[in-house]
């Protein structure tokens, strides 16, 4: 467990461990924000660095942690990196944060970021818990994508919100359909990954 | 090693204090470092979606005002003078700094706002502030005011909507309506964004004959030749339905009727005025 190689530490999480799609965590954020491919990306960008800090954060400081308060030690590191973050993007990326809104808050509720601190920074050293966050961020990240990817280009008819099908109430050809803008598509989206996923990857399915 | 008593009650309530005082530090830095820079991005954000409402940006650059730079945006906004209007009066308040009023902290005031109970159209709210921040826009070659930009706001499906209201200076139609702020459901009700919906605000009479406020979303497509309605947004009757509400409280008796009444009867004196040395 200790020593595992950067490469699969770094990549490891985006197709063998992914965080959503074999962890199933971190699902509620993957609904709410992947209406488009912009706020998606954003939201990616800030939980990777999140899991990366928190992680490097939470390993530094390992071996002071009382274990009967280690949760509470982790979780005030998290939210004050959130808190950090959440600053940041509503002083240079001011619109971004507006469509954000209180989801760059509930990263801290994100269990992918608290996951990792107790599962892999309380037992590894800083530079390698900082790649597991980000691995781990990119893991999120790939599935965020591919799941803003379907809702924006159905749901609107646009990518990064470049028009790709001119909608019929713009007077073009496309109707698009609502429900993809509503949170349970990303139900149906993540759950038709996980299954190509587990169909490609059979040792991926838990015996039942 | 620290290891050896990190688990006794001394080390917890070190470990624990130390990084109650580290994280607090961090994160009041990162806030009042970053401060200046949000104030800005809220000033110029609400400077944008003014300049939005009045048609300005799209008239003088050809472009919404998402897209101008600060420095367009801020020679635009030289044509806008903001003032506080007391809604019950309609009289303009001097004796506070329209700077830093702040209509959203007031609504939460009990000395600065007033109930809204049982109106004739439902905001969704309580209380509503007293004073309201409204925004004239001047004509630069005459000196005159050209329009009115009206904070509006109410409830929707998922939030409430915030936005302006733009009036020409006959101060019955409507010049746009933008929202800068809401939470409706993307595609359905957040189309109240789409610059095609908004357009068809532009020419909206604000009153029926009667003098009864009769602008709104029409259920469907707008009648064609109603002056009041525009078309519903499809799949979001609760979020048109607030919009219709909204807009008709505030232009109504309860919202700004005073003030535009009073408004117009200066205006149309200083016509008078100047139609007599043309």
């Amino acid at each position: 467990m200790a020593n595992r190689s950067v490469g699969q530490v770094l990549f490891g999480p985006i197709i063998d461990n992914n965080p959503i799609a074999l962890q199933i965590l971190g699902i509620c954020s993957a609904l709410a924000v992947t209406t488009s491919l912009n706020v998606s990306l954003v939201m990616c960008v800030a939980v990777t660095m999140v899991t990366a800090f928190s992680n490097a954060a939470v390993s530094a400081i390992r071996d002071y942690i009382p274990s009967s308060i280690r949760i509470i030690v982790q979780m005030v590191v998290i939210a004050s990196l959130v808190i950090v973050v959440d600053q940041i993007l509503q002083a240079f990326f001011y619109d971004i944060s507006k469509q954000l809104s209180v989801f760059v808050g509930l990263i801290i509720t994100n269990c992918i970021v608290m996951g990792r601190a107790e599962g892999f920074a309380m037992k590894n050293g800083i530079g390698i818990s900082f790649l597991d966050g980000i691995g781990n961020g990119i893991g999120y990240s790939a599935v965020l994508i591919v799941v803003a990817f379907f809702r924006e280009l159905f749901g609107a008819g646009s990518l990064f919100g470049v028009t790709i099908f001119e909608l019929d109430r713009n007077g073009g050809w496309y109707n698009p359909n609502g429900l993809m803008l509503l949170p349970p598509s990303a139900f149906f989206i993540i759950g038709f990954l996980i299954w190509g996923l587990r169909s490609l990857k059979p040792e991926q399915i838990e015996e039942t | 090693m620290a290891t050896r008593n990190r688990d006794s009650l001394s080390n917890t309530l070190v470990v624990s204090i130390v990084l109650c005082v580290v994280c607090s530090l961090a994160v009041s830095a990162a806030a009042v470092a970053l401060r200046p820079y949000q104030e800005a991005n809220e000033v110029v954000d609400r400077q944008r979606n003014i300049l939005d409402a009045s048609g300005l940006a799209q008239g003088e650059f050809g472009l919404p005002a998402s897209e101008l730079t600060v420095a367009q945006i801020n020679e635009l906004y030289e044509r806008v003078e903001e003032r506080l209007v007391d809604l019950q009066t309609g009289q303009y308040v001097t004796d506070m700094d329209v700077a830093t009023y702040n209509p959203q902290a007031a609504a939460k005031d009990a000395e600065l706002s007033v109930p809204t109970n049982d109106p004739q159209y439902t905001i969704g709210r309580n209380r509503r502030e007293r004073i309201a921040r409204v925004f004239l826009v001047m004509n630069p070659k005459t000196g005159g005011i050209s329009q009115v930009v009206l904070p509006v706001y109410g409830r929707g499906l998922w939030s409430t909507l915030y936005g302006y209201l733009a009036i020409r200076r006959d101060l019955e139609t409507v010049q746009g309506l933008t929202f800068y702020e809401h939470g409706e459901t993307p595609g359905l009700g957040g189309e109240v964004d789409n610059p095609r919906w908004k357009a068809q605000w532009t020419g909206v009479k604000l009153y029926d004959d009667q003098g009864q406020q009769a602008l709104g979303v029409a259920r469907g497509p707008a009648p064609a030749d109603s002056q009041y309605l525009v078309d519903g947004l499809s799949g979001a009757t609760i979020t048109s339905n607030g919009v219709t509400h909204l807009v008709r409280y505030w232009v109504g008796p309860d919202g700004y009727q005073t003030y535009l009444q009073q408004l117009k009867a200066e205006l149309q004196a200083s016509q008078g005025e100047s139609n007599g040395k043309p």
